[in-house]
């Protein structure tokens, strides 16, 4: 099992749990597994391609998947994913 | 006092550096006039109005910011003799408000825990309902990224052309774009990434995904790869820098360079450029360097 943290946006959707835990080869066998019954989250999680839903962003041990494999990076029992919404950067400092 | 803005020191980090098999750098951004990297960028973004004709007498410049941005546009809009007013989120650092009162510059606050979305919402808002409100808007202003590809990376190539790696922030992107770019053009196996802050629990209040935000600015096919940060792995690298090589700078400077070090880890040579965006001054009210790191409170700060 992989740890997913889930952020406080999509918490209504798995029982506001703020971490599950899910199976999967990949980030997107993960993810899908994660959704199979949950339609809400499935809507939310990914696009009507069935890419990943443009205002998410997922990050296997801290690196965003979209710049690795995607929904095809491999992921395995160590791994940390992190789900979270896009958000305006702090802009305060990093803010560039 | 613009003509300071810019032409910052590239200086070699080599006692905080991980891996002794790699060169790293560090641009001090906390060195231009009020002490970060938006001096560039509000100097842009005033000039790109004032040439728009947007500008009328009674123009009040309008920008959401949490801080440095604000601050740099304060300073430029007082020499410039334009009124300014600034959206921030309540919770910002004391010494941000103070600077931006002594510019002279007028304050609305947005939610603390909606973070930096609110303010610009706030700001789009305010601007939808009086004309009166200009916005120079960093985040969809093409002249953001056009201030970091005119300076910030020419003067990277002409300290340092033999740069493989540029780490910087992200929060509009315009360091990212617009030095990654001009980075890029020189040498096309460049690879910039990107540091972000992991945001605490406190500033994500959106009501739904579709509350999210992607600045018009950011493209995200001009970097290699993005990298989170949490708050207390930022102020631990920025600690260390502190006592390895005397470096005072701000909180997200930390942050690149915990994913500046990252990266140092994986490679086996090569040059590594991190631009540490501003000066430590602004957090000093928030003990950002003896303060408990295991109190979870940390993590909801707003110091990136």
């Amino acid at each position: 099992m992989t740890r997913v943290r889930i952020p406080p946006v999509l918490r209504v959707h798995v029982d506001g749990q703020k971490e599950v835990e899910a199976t999967g080869a990949t980030v997107g066998e993960l993810l899908r597994n994660l959704t199979a019954d949950n339609v809400g989250l499935s809507e939310q999680l990914f696009g009507e391609d069935g890419g990943l839903h443009r205002f998410v962003n997922v990050y296997l041990n801290g690196q965003d998947v979209r710049y690795l494999q995607v929904l095809d990076t491999p992921v395995s029992e160590r791994d940390a994913v992190i789900i979270l919404p896009a958000m305006a950067g702090g802009g305060a400092a990093g803010g560039s | 006092m613009l003509d300071l803005v810019g032409n910052t020191p590239l200086v070699d980090i080599s006692r905080f550096n991980p891996n002794p098999k790699v060169r790293m750098l560090a641009k001090l951004e906390g060195a231009n006039p009020t002490g970060s990297v938006k001096d560039r960028v509000a100097r842009y973004l005033i000039a790109d109005l004032e040439r728009s004709g947007r500008l009328d007498p009674d123009s009040v410049i309008l920008e959401p910011s949490s801080g440095n941005t604000g601050i740099s546009m304060a300073l430029v809009c007082r020499l410039r003799g334009l009124p300014l007013t600034v959206v921030m989120p309540a919770n910002v650092t004391r010494e941000r408000r103070q600077l931006l009162e002594i510019y002279g510059a007028t304050i609305v606050e947005s939610p603390a825990e909606t973070g930096s979305n609110g303010a610009v919402e706030r700001a789009r808002l305010m601007a939808a309902e009086n004309p009166r409100f200009v916005m120079a808007d960093q985040y969809a202003n093409p002249a953001n990224p056009r201030a970091h590809y005119d300076t910030t990376g020419p003067e990277i190539l002409a300290d340092c052309p033999e740069v493989d790696v540029f780490v910087a922030g992200l929060g509009t992107g315009g360091t990212l774009m617009g030095a990654g770019r001009r980075l890029r053009e020189h040498n096309a196996a460049v690879k910039v990434y990107a540091a972000e802050p992991m945001p605490g629990e406190m500033v994500q209040g959106l009501r739904s995904l579709d509350q999210g935000f992607v600045p018009e600015i950011f493209d995200a096919r001009a970097i290699d790869g993005r990298f989170l940060v949490t708050t207390v792995e930022s102020i631990e690298s920025l600690r260390r820098l502190t006592t390895t090589e005397g470096i005072f700078a701000g909180v997200s400077s930390g942050g690149v360079l915990a994913v500046a070090s990252r990266i140092a880890d994986q490679m086996e040579s090569g040059t590594i450029v991190a631009l540490l965006a501003d000066g430590g001054w602004k957090y000093l009210s928030e003990d950002v360097w003896s303060r408990d790191l295991e109190d979870e409170s940390v993590e909801s700060l707003n110091l990136w």
